[in-house]
Order: structure tokens, then sequence, then C-alpha cells
């Protein structure tokens, strides 16, 4: 059937290109639709706990998206009427930002004071060039000691100020919308620069972190597709050693990147920079599948066939295994769809199109595009066996002593494995060439908190907030926040009564604390509440019907494990100390990222365990052996496990890049297995070798192949180390170190372990055998290869 | 002010003879017409239910009085806001004296302290007790407080309307402009848009169910105030309406706030 077809295709070489090129460039136009989605949400699913909690505190209080622009004085002096003057220019100027909702800083904090009977509120710093140097210094000590601005929009030290920009994206087009606030606020800082080249500006904030990732996925297309087409040119080059088999092959490498975008594309899909590390995937596993038929097909011609006949029997011999490999490698790819990341799923589903797309064309289009390239001379050197000799005699030799110091090494590697620490950072998703991540740094080192966790304590009903005992409650919950060594700044409501009650007591320090009569503190806040100027309102502390605040909680970026434990003694205090209504579990961005690797790992388990099963199933078919299919089960999770252990001895921080590594090479690692065990039952079936010399005949027949496509695979992989954002790196790189784990198992581990486990029941059998295939042993090694 | 009236009383009679009239003259004109169509009501009282919606579209309501003494000559009105819900602001009462070129005088009485406080006069922009309603959207619409430009004749709900917008004077206010829908036959203001100091559509405030009261003046039963960019709203409820029952200047001092009721 498949010779058939074939011949078919050898025969009309152009039709079949050119139906092929209408095919790549219709499906690819679809590409064009494929959107960057700039919001870390797109990392969460919509039933993600977590996203929703925080998504419950947005809808109650005002949105949390912000962006922090940091104001550090080279000479280290805030306080003087220059730099004053700046953060009050800059301050107005922020309301101008695009769908900005509040500002806030040192310079339109809404002070209070007592003056006769009166409360005043007004800005702290207001026509700053006109103060005296000692009306600065009195309000220097203000934004020094006041709870709401130390440590948050004023270094403790003073040396650094911050102006926050709270942005309510409207969401209609979430692409757009972050950068036209993001370039806007650049563009201003820009302005201000010139003009105050002493003062270095930072910029940090959720928006900001939401911008980071679309750029961080443009400087990934200009960084690592560069690299990667040159590798695979040189890679191919050097496999193929020849120009028009690495110009087919790289034709359909890139078309297969292009069918699968495209076909993805067409629905018009928002990505993430997870998503568009799957055309550097699909390349690379589509190299695999033309090497296979080519280094075939070059074999056929240098015996002296035909270039029809020499492809037909290419295709004849290796339509099963690239079958079989494209299959698995997609269905493991497919497990992606359990994590409980979406970016993830894109990404399974767009490399399982892209391979099997590789698949087709490999079968179909390379064969006919063979036909109209010169075919070339070749070298013996697609004969070269003697190295895999040698390798298949030591590893027969060694048997016994391979598989004791591998089973040692194997079993304290994944002994290993619960060393390693979960942990996910949104700041350090990104290397220190992204703007965003030195930014954010700096901003750590000098003004405040870059990560938070907000708490949403309810009071007993609406207008509870002003019961005396919610508020000191929420009081003492933030003073043991703030006791706790990971905390910078904690934002909380009773700190805003406590100053009003002072103040309407004629700030008299005595009376800072929390009123002692509820409707006392209903009316101060009734007249705060009034006396609050355009876009300062409570709504960003106090709920609608004012039954919950939120308390804001500034943290040093600190590991993921610090950040859960830190919200589990804060919930244990609630718990110990609070009525069972105001018990809650902090939220927020950090919160979500904290918990989405173990929650990641944990949906993944079951996809892998699914797809393993249905991989061997697939092995027990194709090599029509039970108990084979079951010791091909350890190769295939063996160096995962491996990559693992190793990765805690010179790592140990697993985050969500790690979390699908399983899923991305299970398909690939199961490659390997499939061809050594196939080659090794056929040996051992129709070749009737025994253990040993159908061991040999594996090493002899898929060795090469199997060691150039590993190194095509691991350097593939390793390209995307080059990305500026940690979760592909991550990813690249341990694919590619499970990768060689896997070869290095199927060599030196799977032989010896078939030598034990599979060696023939009658010895005597095994012997005659081994003598009748002594003699000829030449030959059909040679005609298999 | 005399110079406004001035211009105001030229604008109004060339809008009789209807040429030659610009944007801005025949905004204001228009402005003044529904002032004077207001006046001479004295005082009036109404009970005001202020439900507030969040984004969920979870209520909270609050019940409050409002007593209102037209002001005279130079002066704006004079208005007393005395709140019954919830309990623990009951009997908080705000006074306000609008004034058309200054801006206007707030006073607190906070029963629990039993004091008057003064409100800070800058801040009529910030959002009145957590609703989508500004200090400035519901206090008394003084022609002075904007500048004005005719933008088109359109129909809204089925009337004839006169699309003005106006752009406040106050260096204070929240807004860059609004976009008013005026029906032509009553000058009422049935629809407003409030756009922020980013120039974006903030709010969108529409009067419903107006009723005729002494056979003049027209009042809403009915206004909501939607928030575009937060998806939060406001319902106002009026029951209740009362006029010339007698309120004098007496009942609006910080005194008689104490006293309020």
């Amino acid at each position: 059937m498949i010779e058939r077809l074939t011949w078919w295709l050898v025969r009309h070489p152009w039709t079949v290109v050119c139906l092929t090129l209408l095919i790549v460039v219709a499906s690819g136009f679809g590409a064009k639709n494929i959107k960057l989605n700039a919001d870390y949400r797109a990392f969460f699913s919509s039933d993600n706990p977590h996203l929703q909690a925080f998504e419950d505190l947005q809808d109650q209080y005002n949105k949390v998206d912000n962006i922090l622009i940091a104001l550090v004085p080279e000479d280290g002096e805030v306080f003087n009427t220059r730099i004053l003057d700046l953060v009050e220019k800059m301050t107005e100027e922020s309301w101008q930002v695009p769908y900005s909702r509040r500002v806030d800083s040192i310079s339109n904090f809404q002070h209070t004071y007592a003056e006769e009977d009166d409360m005043i509120v007004e800005n702290l710093f207001e026509y700053s060039t006109d103060l005296s140097d000692e009306e600065i210094a009195d309000k220097q000590a203000v934004a020094l000691k006041d709870p709401v601005l130390a440590g948050n929009l004023i270094a403790y030290d003073g040396k650094a100020t911050g102006i926050n920009i709270t942005i309510n994206l409207p969401g209609v087009n979430q692409a757009a919308e972050v950068p036209e606030a993001v370039g806007y606020v650049r563009e201003m800082v820009a302005k201000y620069q010139a003009e105050y080249p002493d003062v270095g500006f930072y910029l940090t904030g959720v928006t900001m972190t939401n911008n980071a990732f679309p750029e961080a996925s443009q400087q990934d297309m200009q960084q690592l597709y560069p690299v990667m087409i040159l590798l695979i040119l040189v890679l191919l080059f050097f496999s193929l050693k020849g120009m028009w088999g690495t110009l087919a092959t790289f034709s359909i490498v890139v078309f297969s990147g292009a069918v699968a975008m495209g076909l993805f594309g067409w629905p018009s899909p928002e990505v993430t920079p997870t998503t568009l590390s799957a055309p550097v995937m699909i390349m690379t596993l589509a190299i695999a599948d033309c090497i296979h038929i080519l280094m075939s097909y070059y074999h056929g011609i240098a015996k002296g066939e035909s270039k029809q006949a020499a492809m037909v029997e290419s295709i004849r011999i290796n339509f099963q295994p690239v079958l079989l490999t494209s299959v698995t490698t997609a269905i493991g790819f497919l497990t992606l769809n359990f994590s409980d990341a979406p970016p993830f799923h894109d990404l399974g589903n767009i490399v399982c199109i892209g391979v099997l797309a590789a698949f087709v064309l490999a079968i179909l289009y390379l064969p006919a595009l063979m036909m109209l390239l010169p075919s070339k001379k070749v070298s013996q050197s697609f004969g070269e066996n003697s190295k895999m000799q040698k390798l298949s005699d030591f590893v027969v030799k060694n048997s016994r002593a391979l598989l004791m110091s591998l089973s040692v090494v194997i079993v304290s590697l994944i002994a290993l494995i619960p060393l390693n620490e979960l942990d996910d950072n949104t700041i350090e998703y990104f290397d220190w060439s992204i703007k965003f991540r030195s930014d954010s740094e700096t901003i750590a080192d000098t003004l405040t908190g870059v990560q938070s966790m907000n708490y949403s304590l309810k009071a007993d009903g609406e207008m509870g907030v002003v019961d005396p005992d919610y508020l000191n409650t929420i009081d003492q919950f933030a003073e043991f926040l703030r006791s706790q060594p990971e905390v910078r700044h904690v934002g909380s409501f009773s700190d805003v009564m406590k100053r009003l009650n002072k103040n309407m007591n004629g700030d008299d320090e005595a009376f800072y604390r929390i009123p002692d009569d509820r409707q006392l503190a209903a009316q101060y806040m009734l007249l705060y509440e009034l006396s609050l100027p355009y876009g300062l309102d409570l709504t960003n502390q106090v709920n609608g019907n004012k039954s919950a605040t939120r308390m804001t909680v500034q943290i040093d970026k600190v590991t993921a494990q610090e950040i859960i434990s830190l919200d589990h003694r804060a919930v244990a205090w609630l718990e110990e100390n609070a009525p069972q209504y105001m018990v809650t579990e902090g939220a927020s961005t950090a919160v979500m990222f904290a918990h989405i690797t173990e929650r990641n790992i944990k949906s993944m388990i079951g996809g892998v365990v699914g797809a393993l099963f249905l991989i061997s199933f697939i092995i027990m078919l194709s090599i029509k052996s039970v108990k084979l299919g079951f010791i091909s089960l350890i190769p295939n999770l063996v160096p995962a496990g491996m990559g693992f252990g190793i990765w805690a001895v010179f790592d140990g921080q697993v985050g969500l890049g790690l979390s699908v590594v399983m899923g991305v090479t299970l398909g690939i690692v199961v490659d390997d297995t499939v061809h050594f065990m196939t080659k090794y039952v056929r040996a051992k079936r129709e070749l009737n070798l025994n253990t040993e010399r159908a061991i040999e005949y594996a090493f002899h027949t898929v060795g090469v192949a199997l060691s150039a496509t590993t190194v095509v695979l691991c350097a593939g992989f390793m390209v995307l180390m080059l990305s500026p954002f940690a979760i592909n790196a991550q990813m690249g790189l341990m694919s590619a170190l499970t990768i060689a784990l896997a070869l290095l198992v199927d060599f030196f581990f799977l032989p010896p372990l078939l030598l034990w486990l599979d060696k023939s029941r009658n010895e005597s059998r095994h012997q005659n055998s081994d003598d009748h295939s002594q003699g000829e042993s030449d030959k059909p090694l040679e005609a298999q290869a | 002010m005399k110079k406004v009236i001035g211009i105001a009383l030229v604008a109004l009679l060339s809008s009789v003879s209807a040429w030659s009239e610009t944007p801005e003259e025949k905004g204001l004109a228009i402005a003044v017409e529904a002032d004077k169509r207001g006046e001479g009501f004295g005082d009036s009282q109404v009970e005001l239910k202020m439900v507030l919606i969040d984004s969920k579209g979870t209520e909270a309501p609050r019940d409050m009085r409002v007593k209102t003494l037209e002001g005279l000559g130079e002066d704006g009105d004079k208005s007393l806001m005395i709140f019954d819900t919830p309990i623990d602001q009951k009997g908080v009462a705000m006074l306000t004296y609008t004034h058309k070129e200054k801006s206007d005088d707030q006073w607190l009485y906070l029963p629990a302290l039993k004091r008057v406080k003064k409100i800070s006069s800058k801040n009529k922009s910030g959002p009145f007790v957590g609703s989508e309603f500004a200090f400035e959207d519901i206090s008394s619409q003084e022609v002075e407080k904007y500048t004005y430009k005719y933008l088109r004749d359109e129909t809204y709900d089925g009337k004839d309307c006169y699309v003005v917008e106006r752009y406040p004077t106050d260096k204070y206010s929240g807004y860059t402009k609004q976009v008013a829908w005026i029906d032509k036959a009553e000058y009422r203001a049935l629809k407003i848009e409030f756009y922020d100091r980013k120039k974006a559509l903030l709010k969108t405030l529409e009067n419903k169910n107006y009723t005729l009261y002494l056979d003049k003046f027209w009042r809403p039963g009915l206004s909501e105030m939607k928030n575009h960019q937060t998806d939060k709203a406001t319902r106002l409820e009026y029951k209740g309406y009362e006029f010339k029952v007698g309120l004098n200047d007496k009942e609006f001092t910080k005194n008689s706030l104490k006293r309020a009721k």
C-alpha cells in the first residue's frame, strides 16, 4: 500500500511539491492571526482557586494592576524642593496615563491634621518649590513616620520614593492596552530622565510584569530563531553530509512549523511566550523523521539503486517506526492539556499538529522533493558501524557490572528528587537582559517589596468595618505581619482610623489608637470619605458595603515556599486570634504563582501516567510482547527521574517550566526505546538471534541514527536556554538533559536489563542460534541497516 | 457675574432671532434657559434612597433626606442632607452652601462627637459616600460652574434634545467635560456623560421618571449613574417631593445642624 503510494509520489514529483506548497501557504497564513497575550492571568485556568480568590478581591476593591515608578536620586536626597517638585509634577501627569484609576505618591498623600476644631485633609506636598526648609523638614518627618507611606512610597531611609499608578484595563483588547499604558509611562519617564539626569527612574508592578511577557517573546523571536535555524542547517549538513538533503529537510522543518502555527492561528488565539517555544520544538522533532528516511535513501543510492527505488525502499522500512514515534511524541505533547496552565495546552496542541504535519510531509513530500534534487555520491560513512560494534561489545561484556552500577546511580538519583523545591517567581521568570527584571531588583533594594499579598478581612456584616473589636483585630494582625522577616510594608485600614482618631482629638498622640465607640468610628470614616479628593477614595481599602477591608502586604523577593509559609503563618494567626469569618488566605499574583507549579505537577501526573500506559500499550502491540512492553516502561520512565535527581543536585528550584518536562520529553524518550526494541525484537524473531546478538544487531541498525537524533534534539532544546524567559530556558535545559539521559539508558541500561530479564529460556537453543548467526552475521546486519 | 448674565441675555435674545450665534453662545443660552425654568421653587424636601451596586450586582442601600433652600440673587442654593441609615451614621447631617463663583462651603455634623466639622473645599470631586456620584454631580447646578458648547440636536428616549458640552470651571473638578442631553420641550437633563481628567468616558447619568410639581418644576424620580471604568453603579430613588414647605435661612446654619432631624 505504502509502496504503491510512494511509487506514485516519486513519479509525479512536481504535482506533489506544488500541491504541498499550496497547502502549506494556505494553512500557514493563519499564523498572522496569533496575538501575543499581555496578561499573567493567561497562566491560570479559569477554575484555579487562587485566581478566583484574586479576582474576587479585585471585584470587591479597586483593581490592583499597577505601575510603580521609583525615583532614586543619586545623592540620596528626596526631600529638597527640586525632587519634591519632580514628584509633584509626575504625580499630576500620571493621572493622564491611559486607563489609570488612581495615583499615589508622597505628594498627593492625603495628610490629615487638626486645626482648631477642624480636621484638615490636604496633599502632603503641594507647590513644593515654595516650601521653606523648615516646612520640608516637618513634612519629611510626617512621610517617614506614616505607616501608609514609609516602606511603601518612601524608603525607610528616605533615599528613594515612588509613584504608584493603579491601572484598570477595560480588557477589551488587553494585548494593545498594556503596551499603551506602559508606553505612555515610559515616554513620561524618558522626558523627566532628560531633565533630571541625576535621578534613577525604575518601573515595576503588575502591569509591567504583564508587559514583560510579550517583550520577552519578541526578544525570544529575535534571539532564538536565528540561532535555531543556523543550528539546524549545521547539524543537518553534518549528519546528512550534503547540501541538497539539508535543504530538503530544512524545508520540511520550516513547513511543519508553519503548518502548525498556521492551523493553530486560524481561530485568532492569544499566546504567551511559552507557546512561542513550540516552533523550536517542532523544528527539532521534524528533523528526526527526515534523518531516518534520508539515511536509508542514501544508503540505497550508495548501493547503486535508482533514486526512485531507493526512496520507495526507504519509505517501506521507515514508515512504521516513523509513524510509531510520531504518534507517541504527539501523545506525549497532548498530555500537556492536563496542565493547569493554559499556555501549555496551546504548546502541546501546536507541537502535536507540528509533529503530525512533519510526519505527513516526510512521507509524502520528501520523497517527491528528493526526486527533483540532484542525487549525490554517498561516501561509505553511512555504513560506519565499527564504533557501534565496540559499544555493543562493551555493553554485552560488562552487562552485569553496568546493570548493578547503573541501578545504584538511577536509584540514588531518583531518591534525590524530593530535594527539589518548588519555586516560581514572576520577577525571576525574566533574566537580567529584560529591563523589568533589573528595575524590579533595584526597587526591591532601594524602596519597597516588589511582591505583595492581600488579605480581604471580613467584618461582621454591613458597616462592620467600624466595629472597634474588628479594627483592633486587624490592627494586631497588621502588627503580627510587620514582625515577620519577609514583610517590608503592611497597609491596613486600622492605621487610617488611628490617625483620624488622633486628628479629631486635637492631634493628641494619646489618641493614636482605634476609637472606642463604633458610631464614632463610623462618623470619622464618613467625614474622611467626604474629604478625600478625586480618585483617592477608600475603595482600594474598604469594600462597597463596608463589610470588609483589604490588608496589603509588601514582601521581599522571596521563594514561593517562603510566600506559602508566610501565608500559612498569617492564616494560623487569624485562626487563633480572630473570629472565624475573618479567616482568609492571602490572594495576589505572587500567591497564584507560588502555587502554580505544585498544582501543575499534580494535574500533569494523571495525564502523563495515562499517556505512558497508552504509549506502552502501543509499544506492546507493535512488538507483540507484553513482557518486553513492561520492560520498556523502565527506560521510558527512568530518564525523567534521573533528570530531576541531577537537577536537585545542581539547581534544586523547580518552576513552572519544569513541571511539564515529563510531558514534553515522554514521547521523545519513548522514540529511542521504540527504535531499539523493534530492532531487537526483529533480530530475535525474524533472524532468530540470541539476546546478545539481538542487542548487537540493534546497536548496529539504530545506534548511529539514535545518536544523531539525540544530538539534534538536545541541541534544539538547548537553544531554548537562550530565551530570556526562564520557563522556556529551564524547560529547554531539562528536556535536553532528559533526552540525553534517555540515550544513555537505552545504550547502557536497557541491554543489560534485557540480558537479565529476556534471556532465552533454553540455553542450548541460545547456543545454537548464536553459532548460526555467528556464521553469517554480516549479511543480515548489512541488509537491515 | 454681571458680565456672564449679560452675555447670557445677549445669547438668549440672539437665540430668538437664531442667526449669527456661535455654538458657545447657544450652549450657554440653553443652560440659562434651563436654569430659568427651575427658578422660583423656594424650598423643597425629599426622601432619598441611595443604592450602591458593585460590579457583581450586589446592592448596598443608604437612606437620607435632603432639604433645599433656593438661593436668591448672588447666592447659590443651600442644602441640608440628613443621613438616616446606616445606623452607625444616623443623624449625621451635611450642610452645603453652593456658590456661583468660589468653591462651595460644606460642614458635617457628627452626632457621636457632637461636633460640626468643616469639609475641605477642594475635595468635592471625590465619590460621595462611596457612591458613583461625586458631590459635584448632585450639588446645585449653577450656570456659572461651567462653560458651554452646543453640539447638535438629537432624539433621545423619543424626545427632541439639545446635545450640549460643558466644561467645569473649577480646577479641582474631576472632569474635563460633560455631555448633556437636554430635552427641547422642558429643558430637563435626561442624560449626562462624564469624561475624566484624561478625557476618557468615565460615567453616564440617566435621569428618569420625571414628574411635574406645582405645575412648573420637573424632578426625576430615579437617577442612575453607571461607571464605565469600574462597572459599578449607583441608583438614587427620590420619594415624597414637597415644595414650599416654609424652610428658611435659620434652618441652614452651622448651629442648626445639630438639631437637624
